[in-house]
């Protein structure tokens, strides 16, 4: 049987004492979009963070394709490679747009025609093929947005970790938002593991759905089950909206 | 009010005239100064990006320390290293006192904690948002922190910026360890006082709008070089 794509086991992620998440086992497998939603505070994002290893573990250990991710130097390098995340405050490098999407294939040290074409060929998707010479700093928010997903596409990353991507955008921009990330999943296998507020969202994207509360998985299932057959209390008041937080 | 437009006048005639004595001390003004910015750069953006990009918990005694340099009366720093470099002191030997290099040693030694601690405040704002952002993307250690440095480059060119407007007008240090000899170690600010001491208050005034002067155009250099980086 193939190693899981995330695997975590008897975590635990406190700041200062306070323990923000705790999961005794959830695993992702690969080629899969999944969505975690729950209230604000849940642990969302702590838990992207720790699968992109921005953050150590507290306690317990995550797996990724079999490998602890405990590891440090080019071990760690090589694990980071293969995952990317688009977080939710878009934050691009003061320079031009081609170089924002050519930073991540510089880092690889690729060929630079190699670098020109994929550069061009993520702009041309995502609809900022005109601006590549432009200020990355002066685009609009969805502009910017859809270059952080071109960014994170031409890596074409194994995983990619979104944190409420569309969260402030227009319903078009949403809409092409979503777009890329169904071809990215469709076109390259990329396993999605996305984290929405957005009910509907999460709906229409993810295959399976994990519904955390207080830094504890209290749901996971298949989307379709989820949303309209939830086993826990808490999942139906979220999915009812009579959930108050 | 009669004195400064008499200083003005003084100041425009020497312009005009290209006085060589006055050309001789803005251009050693120039060159302590520019040198000991030069290498105060060279020792504090690095300095100061260590510090920026490594946990402040574990350097708040040394950023404490920086904070505190960056408040040092020139005077002070003079003076100790007056004693270093004099005759009896520990670096005597190298009969560097009252020399133009004991000036650029006095005025890095003042300009390395402001261009240090202002860098390290600059890279400390851009660092987590760069640092997770080009950590996310794959860049290796060494690119992570040249990216944070790029990033803050407005801002670490203001440190250099504050670090020339700390160096070109201050007169304790170079006064002490130079000795304002002229045509050897007289620079603009030592000239000044001179000159007002002498009585000369139209001199120094003049000496003072060349002063201004000077920085403004070395500054607006270097508000171009950060103006090219800025978003806007």
């Amino acid at each position: 049987m193939s190693p899981k794509l995330f695997e975590i086991m008897n975590l635990k992620k406190s700041y200062q004492g306070r323990e923000v998440l705790k999961i005794d086992y959830l695993a992702f497998e690969e080629g899969r979009i999944y969505g975690i939603m729950g209230p604000s505070g849940a642990g969302k994002t702590t838990l992207l963070r720790l699968l992109n290893l921005l953050e150590e573990p507290t306690e317990g250990q995550i797996f990724f394709l079999g490998e602890d991710t405990a590891v440090n130097g080019t071990r760690r390098l090589a694990l980071q490679r293969q995952m990317t995340m688009v977080f939710q405050k878009t934050v691009l490098f003061n320079t031009s747009v081609f170089e924002n999407v050519a930073f991540g294939l510089k880092a690889r040290r690729l060929n630079p025609a190699v670098v020109k074409e994929r550069v061009f060929s993520a702009l041309k998707d995502v609809g900022l093929k005109d601006l590549a010479q432009h200020c990355a700093l002066s685009l609009s928010g969805g502009e910017a947005e859809r270059l952080a997903l071109a960014r994170a596409m031409v890596l074409k990353p194994r995983v990619l970790l979104l944190d409420e991507p569309t969260a402030n955008l227009d319903p078009a921009n949403v809409a092409t938002i979503e777009n890329l990330v169904r071809t990215m999943h469709e076109r390259d296998g990329t396993t999605i593991i996305l984290v929405s507020h957005n009910l509907f969202q999460a709906e229409r994207l993810a295959d399976e759905v994990i519904f955390l509360y207080n830094g504890r998985v209290v749901e996971k299932g298949p989307t379709e089950r989820v949303f309209h057959a939830p086993e826990d209390d808490r999942t139906r008041a979220f999915i009812e909206g009579r959930m108050v937080y | 009010m009669d004195k400064i437009w008499q200083g003005t006048m003084e100041a425009v005639r020497l312009i005009i005239r290209l006085d060589p004595e006055m050309m001789g001390i803005v251009g050693l003004s120039l060159l302590v100064s520019g040198s000991a910015v030069l290498i105060a750069g060279l020792l504090g953006i690095p300095l100061g990006t260590y510090l920026g990009l490594v946990p402040a918990r574990r350097v708040r005694w040394v950023s404490k320390l920086v904070y505190t340099l960056m408040g040092l009366p020139p005077v002070v720093a003079g003076l100790f290293l007056y004693l270093i470099l004099s005759s009896q002191g520990p670096l005597g030997v190298l009969d560097l006192l009252f020399t133009p290099t004991a000036m650029i040693i006095a005025q890095t030694l003042l300009a390395v904690p402001i261009i240090t601690g202002l860098t390290m405040v600059a890279v400390r704002e851009k660092k987590r948002e760069i640092r997770e952002t080009a950590v996310t993307l794959g860049a290796s250690g060494a690119t992570v922190a040249w990216t944070v440095i790029r990033e803050a480059r407005p801002a670490i060119t203001g440190a250099v910026v504050a670090g020339f407007g700390r160096v070109i007008a201050e007169v304790g240090a170079v006064m002490l360890v130079g000795g304002n000899i002229e045509g050897y170690t007289r620079v603009m600010t030592t000239a000044i006082v001179l000159e007002t001491r002498r009585g000369n208050f139209e001199s120094a005034i003049g000496l003072g709008l060349i002063l201004l002067l000077l920085a403004f155009f070395v500054n607006s250099f270097l508000y171009h070089l950060q103006g090219t980086v800025d978003a806007e």
